[in-house]
């Protein structure tokens, strides 16, 4: 750690514990709180107490980029609970990623406007890295908890629109859920190419996690999605093929070439943030 | 081995392609077969519905509930009135297709079940009859 960073992660750490009481009351309002704790904003402001101590601990450790560090094992625990109650409500771990993603904004804010000494520099970049670190735990949890899977395909069967999101910068992921019919492909195709291009994406996953079977029409259609997105000059990793699906592209005998493919959305995530030079280290 | 057809299902659109595998799923999941088991039915299935379609011009699926002493399986038999097929061999070899297909769909789903036979000839119309048995049920 040189010492600009040490005394940019020190900042932070004075930084959290002066100004606990307003961030915590900034968190309470945000979906992600506000969603869980229902019963009562306090419980919710309590709650967000609890994350800002944790980050505190981090902050103090000083090691605000590794995802390894045991003074994270508070915050991942807190964080756990928040996301787990998230997704037995229904929200699918992108929707999740976007809420824990949403805790960034005011930390951010807060050090910009009121920390104006020498430090303020090098404390934004900490606060960056840390905020950076809690949104890669929290996607870590959501993507992991399997629960989380079902109920998203459960809750997107029913819907005909086919989303694209932004997963990280430079990267876009479209969850595809039921059966991938020409008509279907042609819509997923169009928008997913429309959001490389808006989002400069260089990476683009199909997550096929929610599609129940892949016949010889079903990867035509993959194929011909993933040559597009290599002509648009990004690549594209196909996630979430599940073990009876790869058992049966085998026996049909369908070659899906030199498409990269990974077992799941999280191994996907991690190939894409390498290929676009974030590296992420797995819990 | 006792047998009773359950259903038979029109196949002239992909709407009823869709149909058609709702309805082996729910036939192999009767069955007592596993996750793998019924993916792999139901994608046979897939493929020969289309078949019937497309290359047919629309036929039928008649699905049959088997029950011997190891187990319970399905008998699938789709049926058309089409062109038949001269070939077979040909047909039934990776790659080969007179559409726009991968040219997979009769040769996988030949090696997605247990048994498969073909009926078929130039003029004769094309009867593809398959049974698929989960792993406890098959012949020793
Ligand atoms: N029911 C049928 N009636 C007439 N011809 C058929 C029928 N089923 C298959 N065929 C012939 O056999 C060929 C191979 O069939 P197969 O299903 O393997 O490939 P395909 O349908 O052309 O492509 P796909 O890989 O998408 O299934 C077809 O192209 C067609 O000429
Ligand atoms: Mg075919």
């Amino acid at each position: 750690m040189t010492v600009a960073e040490s005394s940019g992660a020190a900042a932070v750490a004075e930084f959290l514990r002066a100004r606990r009481e307003q961030l915590a009351q900034q968190w309470a309002d945000l979906a992600l709180f506000r969603a869980v704790y229902t019963s009562g904003r306090d419980i919710a402001v309590n709650a967000a107490h609890g994350l800002v101590d944790a980050l505190t601990e981090v902050a103090r450790d000083g090691r605000m980029d590794d995802v390894t560090v045991p003074a994270l094992d508070q915050v991942r625990a807190l964080l756990a609970q928040v996301i787990a109650a998230r997704s037995q409500a229904g929200a699918g771990p992108l929707q999740v990623a976007g809420e824990v993603a949403e805790l960034k904004r005011p930390v951010i804010a807060m050090v910009g406007r009121e920390l104006a000494d020498v430090n303020r520099g090098a404390a934004l970049i900490a606060a960056t890295d840390l905020m950076g670190t809690v949104r890669l735990v929290g996607m870590e949890i959501s993507l992991s908890d399997e629960g989380a899977i079902v109920a998203r395909q459960r809750q997107q069967l029913s819907e005909i629109a086919t989303p694209v999101l932004k997963l990280w910068d430079r990267v876009v992921a479209v969850p595809l859920i039921g059966t991938l019919d020409s008509a279907r492909t042609q819509v997923v195709m169009e928008t997913l190419l429309e959001a490389i291009v808006d989002e400069r994406a260089t990476v683009a996953i199909l997550d096929i996690t929610g599609v129940p079977l892949v016949d010889t029409v079903v990867a035509q259609h993959l194929m011909k999605t993933a040559l597009a997105v290599r002509l648009m000059g990004a690549r594209c990793v196909v996630s979430g093929i599940r073990p009876q699906i790869a058992q049966t592209i085998v026996q049909l005998g369908i070659d899906l070439g030199d498409i990269t493919t990974r077992a799941t959305l999280a191994d996907a995530l991690e190939w894409a943030l390498a290929q676009v030079g974030t590296s992420v280290g797995r819990a | 081995m006792t047998t009773a057809a359950v259903m038979s299902l029109p196949i002239t659109s992909d709407l009823e392609i869709a149909g058609v595998r709702q309805a082996v799923r729910e036939a192999a999941v009767a069955a007592g077969f596993s996750l793998v088991e019924q993916t792999k039915v139901v994608t046979a299935a897939s493929e020969l519905a289309r078949n019937t379609l497309v290359h047919g011009g629309g036929g039928r699926l008649e699905i049959t509930m088997l029950e011997r002493p190891q187990g319970k399986g399905i008998r699938l038999r789709f049926r058309d009135e089409g062109p038949g097929i001269a070939d077979v061999e040909t047909a039934l070899s990776d790659g080969y297709t007179t559409g726009h297909g991968l040219g997979l769909g009769l040769g996988g789903a030949r090696r997605l079940v247990q048994e498969f036979a073909i009926d078929t000839g130039p003029g004769r119309g094309t009867t593809v009859t398959v049974t698929a048995w989960p792993r406890g049920a098959r012949r020793v």
